[in-house]
């Protein structure tokens, strides 16, 4: 096999995950979400499509939401990454996202919920003035099959008041 | 004891470890050593299997094994037990675990490859050399019956499975009579169910080989618990069978699957625990779902509009496989006459074999279809005889004073069908007064402005809460918690919630003293399904019934630990308390004397723990109802809908959480929108899908969907312990008929008639353009 075979060749890489350093030789091919969830065991961060549209498995890299399987493992070396599971602070407060999602019924089954909270806190920690429109806008890769969004909807426009200060 | 929790909108138990990544769905559960599994599936809808070379897949570096229907034997050769057996079918036709000799699909599965790493796996499963012979395939619905058409399969004559008639009434004479009578031809496709988790089935055999565990992300554990004990010749109590977290259901994840027989067979046969994963392609191929029915009907109503009787022929496409019977068939039959009280009826269905994924219920099985063809033809007499559809419906419904209201026809036991209690006139109005009365006038103003905006109405009735029973056992432990055990595992519905709700308010503490164990079936020894909107009716009965039998209990007991007459016994708190009085004893100090001391008799009459067991028998069904109002904008250039405004009023009894009731009622919305604009599964005239991803199938998004305005109406059932009707599908079973109604309003300046469903704005720009 060449060394440009994606399924024998191995790179080393060095990423922050959650605040954690980590070290790991890893297959070229494997794309950053099996990652997460294989070698990283962050099994929050869920698989929906593997083809980009569904969004369950956004994860925040460098305080952009990105999908977890459109990106290489090899592809996140030096990054800073954000899952589901580093969002509530260390004491276990919830994220002001989490919590309005708790609050507004905002999941049933939850398994598109890690994508939909770690896309939220993405782009409305970066602009908490968003309104109606731009959140659906902003979640528009992200399908949910169970709310309707409504009420994700809520729950984001709860989370960017708190966060704003407005409480 | 006055109601704290039932009726409130309490926030979810399940939402705290889901809203912080600490779920466990099938694919996050750690088993170390396990080995994964791909399935090599069929790229022919219909073909013979010469052989299969899987020498090279063998030698590949971390494949541990490829397993065939040979390799596996009898057990995986024989075609599955069909889950819901259908006499009436003469060749009944089933899928076996892995296919021997034939392949009948696209996605049928055919073999499995064991290896290190799901990656290696799917690798070798790519070079696994089968040899087949594509056999001519059936996927044309129209002409499936005609004399020369190809079959779907080599043991039928015809791909006629079986005829499914249903009526009541003179309806001769009834159409005789009638001053109208009118004609429609229509069809509607469904779309599958694309929970957002695919299905996944882990197994962990016993190194002795006597007992397994299983794991599928199911909504009918104890159906795969009973299906796999059957096929392995073990013992139920040696096979457990774990629902874990499941990731959407929506009914194709009630099915026991090729993949959960074959799954355990193999974990046996190679003494390994084996995980295997569905992907979204596989999804799209291999979970079953709900494809077309095309109607020929007509319906007569009098000269007032009231409709008197309907009569019609349905082709139904049951795909490859019976896995379920004719369930799907039956309920599009059995939901006429819908809300509207007939004089006679005359249904047939036609269920047709066909070579695409076979089919099951999908959110609200085939009662959106059925409301779909009685709400075309609602809106159909009253357009012709220029009356408000709203009050076509208004003189056709069963009216209040009615109750019970049998409709005629006869349930699958033989019984009359009954509607227990409602007034679907009021419910319409309801709908009516929240949309508001300016729509007309708005209307008038957009077409002058060159917008077309319309209006749609549907109305429907949903059996809720099918038979036989669930179960549930309430066990207050010595600490004063109480654990809730059943089998009605939930798919994201919020049953521990709403379960806790009920049982705190019996045993005068709060939910979260509560831990609820559901769908796992070493904890609770019988259960059904999570299916057919039946669990709030039959699971939460099954929990008053135990709560009230352990509150009985503990006043028994504290009666003569307190010394005092159980009438003046009250549950608060956590304790019993003598009313009036600082007397008190807790529930977990109750629970402690009755699970007994060595050597000290438990007080007389009173048998061990502070617990109760009940099952709720649901004999009579409960029958939801609502009408649901919407408003669009279609742009006549680019055939683009945009629903404005959704209005939904909702009866399905008492409401045990209203967030919970209104969350359901929001996503069976949703996903009815999704059938009537977005979801369609393409085959080619090979049998081929032609659409498998998100790119080409589309699901509703935020940004297209509108917000639902819900108005509740609370009319108990008398025929439960709490008064409630099923929630789950009630959203789903209008939603599609709802859009549809308006979008032909919309267009009605250019007499455009719709007769199906999906629509895309392709679609629609060619039939305002023919018009």
């Amino acid at each position: 096999m060449s060394d440009l075979d994606p399924t024998q060749t191995i790179r080393h890489i060095r990423l922050h995950v959650n605040g954690v350093l980590y070290e790991r030789d890893v297959l070229t091919r494997t794309h950053l979400g099996d990652f997460l969830r294989q070698e990283l065991g962050l099994t929050g961060t869920h698989l929906g499509c593997e083809h980009g549209v569904c969004g369950a498995c956004t994860v925040i890299l460098d305080d952009q939401p990105i999908r977890s399987c459109l990106m290489l493992a090899v592809q996140a070396d030096g990054a800073r990454i954000r899952t589901i599971e580093g969002l509530a602070q260390a004491d276990g407060t919830l994220h002001p996202v989490q919590e309005a999602f708790w609050d507004k019924h905002g999941l049933q089954c939850g398994f598109c919920t890690p994508g939909m909270v770690t896309t939220l806190a993405a782009v409305l920690e970066a602009d908490p003035t968003m309104d109606e429109t731009a959140i659906r806008e902003a979640i528009s890769g992200n399908i949910c099959r169970c709310t309707g969004y409504e009420t994700i909807v809520d729950a984001a426009l709860q989370a960017a008041s708190r966060m704003r200060g407005d409480r | 004891m006055g109601a704290r929790y039932f009726g409130a909108a309490v926030k979810r138990l399940e939402d705290p470890k889901l809203i912080t990544g600490r779920g466990q769905y099938l694919d996050d559960i750690a088993m170390p050593g396990v080995l994964h599994v791909a399935v090599v599936r069929s790229p022919h809808a219909h073909a013979l299997i010469n052989s299969i070379d899987a020498a090279m897949a063998r030698d590949h570096a971390g494949v541990v094994a490829v397993l065939t229907a040979e390799d596996l034997g009898e057990m995986a050769q024989k075609p599955m037990p069909m889950m819901a057996p259908a006499p009436m079918v003469k060749t009944p036709l089933t899928q076996s675990p892995l296919a021997h000799g034939s392949v009948h699909y696209v996605g049928e599965a055919v073999a499995l490859v064991v290896a290190e790493s799901r990656a290696i796996a799917e690798d070798a499963a790519a070079i696994v050399m089968v040899d087949y012979d594509p056999l001519p395939a059936m996927v044309d619905l129209v002409h499936a019956l005609n004399d020369g058409a190809a079959v779907a399969n080599q043991a039928l004559q015809s791909n006629l499975a079986g005829t499914l008639k249903g009526g009541f009434g003179d309806v001769a004479g009834v159409f005789a009579k009638a001053a109208h009578v009118f004609k429609e031809s229509l069809s509607l496709h469904r779309g599958g169910c694309h929970a957002m988790e695919c299905r996944g089935v882990m197994a962990r055999p016993d190194p002795s080989g006597n007992r397994i565990d299983i794991w599928s992300s199911t909504q009918s554990p104890y159906m795969v618990r009973r299906a796999l004990a059957l096929c392995l010749g073990m013992d139920e109590a040696s096979v457990r069978v774990t629902a874990p977290d499941v990731g959407g259901g929506f009914g194709p994840k009630a099915v026991v699957y090729a993949e959960d027989y074959v799954i355990p067979m193999a974990a046996r046969h190679l003494g390994r625990a084996l995980k295997w994963v569905e992907d979204r392609g596989e999804h799209f191929v291999a979970t079953t779902q709900q494809r077309d029915q095309l109607w020929e009907l007509e319906v007569a109503a009098d000269a007032q509009g009231r409709m008197l009787g309907i009569r019609g022929h349905c082709l139904h496409d049951n795909g490859a496989y019976l896995p379920y019977g004719v369930v799907l068939p039956v309920t599009s039959m059995s939901s006429f006459p819908g809300p509207y009280a007939l004089e006679a009826l005359e249904i047939s269905l036609d269920v047709i074999y066909t070579n695409m994924v076979p089919n099951t219920p999908v959110r609200g099985a085939g009662r959106p279809n059925t409301c779909f063809v009685l709400e075309r033809l609602a809106d159909r007499v009253a357009l012709e005889l220029g009356l408000p559809r709203e009050e076509v419906r208004r003189r056709s419904f069963v009216q209040a004073n009615q109750f019970p209201y049998e409709t005629g026809m006869k349930a699958r036991d033989g019984s009359l069908v009954s509607y227990d209690s409602g007034d679907y006139v009021q419910c319409l109005d309801l709908a009516m007064a929240k949309f508001g009365s300016d729509f007309k006038a708005r209307q008038d103003k957009a077409r002058a402005e060159g917008r077309y905006i319309g209006m749609g109405i549907a109305s429907y009735v949903e059996d809720t809460g099918l038979a036989p029973y669930e179960g549930a056992t309430i066990r207050v432990q010595p600490n004063g918690k109480v654990l809730l055990l059943t089998g009605a595992a939930a798919q994201g519905q919020g049953h521990k919630t709403v379960f806790a709700q009920i049982a705190a308010d019996q045993l005068g503490i709060t939910p979260q003293d509560i831990t609820v164990e559901a769908g796992d079936t070493s904890l609770f020894p019988l259960g059904i399904g999570t299916i057919a909107s039946r669990v709030a009716v039959t699971g939460g009965s099954s929990v008053h019934m135990a709560a009230v039998e352990t509150r009985a209990k503990a006043i028994k007991v504290a009666s003569q630990v307190l010394e005092a007459q159980e009438a003046d016994l009250v549950l608060e708190g956590g304790f019993v308390k003598v009313s009036g009085t600082d007397r008190q004893v807790s529930l977990g100090q109750l629970a402690l004397m009755l699970h007994g001391n060595f050597g000290q008799p438990l007080p007389a009459g009173i048998a061990p723990g502070l617990s109760a067991t009940a099952f709720y028998e649901a004999r009579q069904t409960t029958f939801a109802n609502g009408t649901n109002l919407c408003e669009v904008e279609v742009d006549i250039e680019t055939g683009a809908v945009k629903i404005l405004r959704y209005v939904v009023a909702h009866d399905c009894g008492t409401l045990i959480n209203p967030m919970l009731v209104d969350g359901q009622i929001r996503g069976g919305v949703v996903h009815g929108i999704g059938n009537a604009l977005f979801e369609r599964m393409i085959y080619d005239e090979n049998g081929q899908p032609q659409t498998t991803n998100y790119g080409e199938y589309l699901l509703p998004l935020a940004t297209e969907m509108p917000r639902i305005e819900i108005v509740h109406m609370e009319s108990p059932s008398p025929r439960n312990p709490i008064g409630v009707k099923g929630a789950g599908e009630g959203g789903t079973i209008p939603a599609a008929a709802c859009v549809i109604s308006a979008i032909e309003d919309a267009l009605s300046p250019f007499n455009v008639r719709l007769k199906s469903h999906p629509l895309s704005p392709q679609d629609l720009v060619e039939l305002v353009d023919k018009a």
